[in-house]
């Protein structure tokens, strides 16, 4: 992941610049902006912030509270003893590190292939001008509508047949060939490198396959970051693709896992230890959306979305 | 692709741009249907290049869509070959009881969720893209529920809504309320699944929020000039532009919803009870393939849904010929 952290090529994004105070108290055209104008907008903002917080920090403090606090009502606000052995016991119940590592496997080469294999069939659609190609592009788009039931059993039933249910492969294979949202973003990215710079390129002689390494890819590096952003998101929160898939204990993932856990001890379910749990799923992915925020909000809204 | 073009030089910059072969008869490197070595050359770098994408739809898209179509005439356990039965899946799909709950429960879902949805995702954008300095903190807060799985919201809803400890009934007391336990009741099982979808709605804020970058800022400008109201320039000029993300919005918001799935399996383990509130369609039809071993059952259902969200979405994007708006391109 550490080619990630490439500094983006401010002369193809433009724009983004330090801004300071003084910019954000002006409209576009260029008026002042007084202190109360945006007062409104920040008060329904920050009740917003709020209610959507709210789960998140529910999942802390239940995962911090004793049995009996959690038990109690009214709820109290904040544990009164912090109770950190919620996590210890979340781990131990279950073959957590088992799942952790289960899951860590499927999306990391997830996020790996499809990366790559994104980035080259956008490329093809937005870099290399061939016959055709932007008629195949709408059934590219075509296929984002396709509701993913109707290939749920015959899926299944081919993993079944080449033996492979109950390993990782069926999750991780069909990233390996492209999906129609991503391929449709980084296009959209693409599409903004300038044509004549990649035929000058042609014209000295580089390959295709160096003018999309050399050029492209540091190019599309923030949308790259929210392909990967999402892949990781979708891979690591799946749940019906590891509970169609994976049935054996060994290779569940934490999705699965925790739903087990929850359902064999139905009767008395250790919610604390469940929110701990659950804590230590989302973590990861909360590190890494907080380290790439800039970039992965960035690949969205730049490339644009018409 | 016809074979008589003659071999002309590799297209380069000069070749390519023939602005005077539509005045020429016929030349023949310029013919609409043939194509010159350096377009045929093109040609098959691009499909090279997309390649992995055309695998990917005859493995994951052709085939399995053929295959349940052909298995939804059988009947079919998984174990043994499957053996025709003509219709008969269907005639039961349209008879069975369950199915017409499950259709209702689902139809309930889109009806709300959808609409509802996309006024919190629009409104979310809006926010997001605020001129004030700190709104780097709230994308980042609207958008941090969306990374929450949907098991572990469950968990976290199980938790809030418990009729003994949960938050949910300490906020309904301050307001006089009394106590409800939401999940054991088969419409506010919907209504809490439904709530509970709203906090992932940053994805969708997203898409927005990328649609409103794209409006010229010089049109606000100009509406700003000639005294347009802050309401009249949202529904004069930023909902028309805004128009063909709403519709990328709303087909993905409809699809989405005929697959609910993974939060009701969780908040009603997997039952779908109380009273069959949370059975959705596609729970149920999970529960024919993998619990009741019905494939061929299963795959007539999936087909139905298949033909109603293709129905869908050609009504929704048949309607939108008249209501989205591609006239302004980004500035």
């Amino acid at each position: 992941m550490s080619t990630m952290i490439q500094t983006p090529p401010e002369n193809i994004v433009p724009g983004r610049k330090k801004a300071n105070a003084e910019q954000y108290n002006r409209r576009a055209d260029g008026t002042k902006r007084s202190w109360h104008s945006t007062l409104i907008a920040r008060i329904v903002m920050i009740i917003l912030s709020i209610l959507f917080l709210m789960p998140l920090y529910w999942m802390i403090v239940s995962a911090l509270k004793s049995d009996q606090e959690l038990a109690k009502f009214p709820p109290t606000l904040f544990p009164h003893n912090v109770e950190f052995g919620n996590f210890v016991k979340a781990v131990t119940a279950m073959p957590f590190l088992q799942f952790f590592a289960n899951s860590a496997i499927i999306t990391i080469s997830v996020v790996l292939l499809s990366v790559i294999s994104n980035f080259i069939i956008a490329y093809g659609f937005a870099c290399i001008d061939w016959p055709g190609r932007d008629k195949l592009f709408y059934v590219v788009i075509a296929t984002l509508f396709l509701p993913f039931p109707v290939t749920l059993i015959p899926m299944f039933d081919m993993w079944a047949r080449l033996g492979l249910v109950n390993t990782l492969f069926p999750l991780i294979l069909p990233a390996m060939f492209g999906s129609a949202f991503y391929v449709f973003l980084l296009r959209q990215f693409l599409k903004q490198i300038p044509q004549p710079m990649l035929d000058a390129a042609r014209v000295d002689g580089a390959s295709e396959w160096t003018i999309l390494w050399r050029i492209a890819f540091p190019t599309a590096m923030p949308a790259l970051t929210t392909v990967a952003i999402f892949s990781a998101v979708g891979s690591w929160n799946d749940f019906m693709g590891p509970l169609i898939y994976l049935q054996d204990q060994k290779v569940q993932t934490l999705s699965i896992g925790l739903q087990t856990f929850r359902s064999v001890n139905a009767q008395d379910v250790s919610f604390n230890q469940l929110m701990a749990a659950s804590f230590l799923v989302i973590l990861p992915l909360l590190l890494l959306f907080f380290i790439f925020q800039r970039y992965f909000i960035r690949g969205i809204t730049i490339g644009g979305f018409k | 692709m016809s074979v008589t073009d003659t071999v002309g030089p590799p297209a380069g910059p000069a070749s390519a741009s023939g602005a005077l072969g539509s005045a020429a008869p016929a030349p023949p490197a310029r013919r609409k249907r043939g194509m010159n070595a350096g377009q045929r050359r093109k040609l098959r770098t691009g499909l090279l290049f997309i390649s992995p994408w055309i695998i990917g739809v005859v493995i994951f898209i052709i085939y399995p869509v053929a295959y349940s179509i052909a298995l939804s005439f059988t009947r079919y356990s998984g174990m043994e070959a499957p053996t025709w039965v003509g219709v008969q899946n269907y005639v039961t799909a349209f008879t069975d009881p369950m199915v017409g709950k499950a259709a209702s429960n689902t139809i309930f879902y889109a009806i709300i969720a959808v609409p509802l949805g996309l006024i919190i995702a629009l409104a979310l954008a809006i926010a997001m893209n605020q001129n004030v300095r700190e709104v780097a903190w709230y994308r980042t807060i609207f958008y941090a529920p969306s990374l929450i799985p949907a098991f572990a919201m469950s968990f976290i809803f199980i938790v809030f809504l418990n009729p003994q400890f949960g938050v949910f009934n300490q906020v309904l007391k301050i307001f006089g309320g009394a106590n409800v336990n939401l999940l054991g009741d088969p419409t506010g099982v919907k209504i809490a699944i439904i709530l509970m979808a709203q906090l992932g709605a940053g994805n969708a804020a997203l898409i927005f929020l990328a649609g409103l970058r794209n409006i010229p800022k010089t049109i606000y400008e100009a509406a700003r000039v000639d005294g347009a109201s802050p309401l009249r320039q949202f529904f004069s000029i930023t909902f028309p532009l805004l128009s063909p993300v709403l519709l990328f919005n709303l087909i993905t918001g409809i699809s989405g919803s005929l697959q609910v799935f993974t939060e009701a399996f969780i908040v009603t383990n997997g039952t779908g009870d109380p009273d069959a509130g949370a059975l959705f369609y596609m729970m149920y039809l999970y529960k024919n393939a993998f619990g009741f071993a019905e494939l061929g059952y299963a795959s007539a259902l999936a087909v139905i849904l298949f033909l109603v969200g293709l129905a869908l979405a050609l009504l929704v994007y048949w309607l939108s010929r008249r209501f989205v708006n591609y006239d302004v391109e980004a500035g």
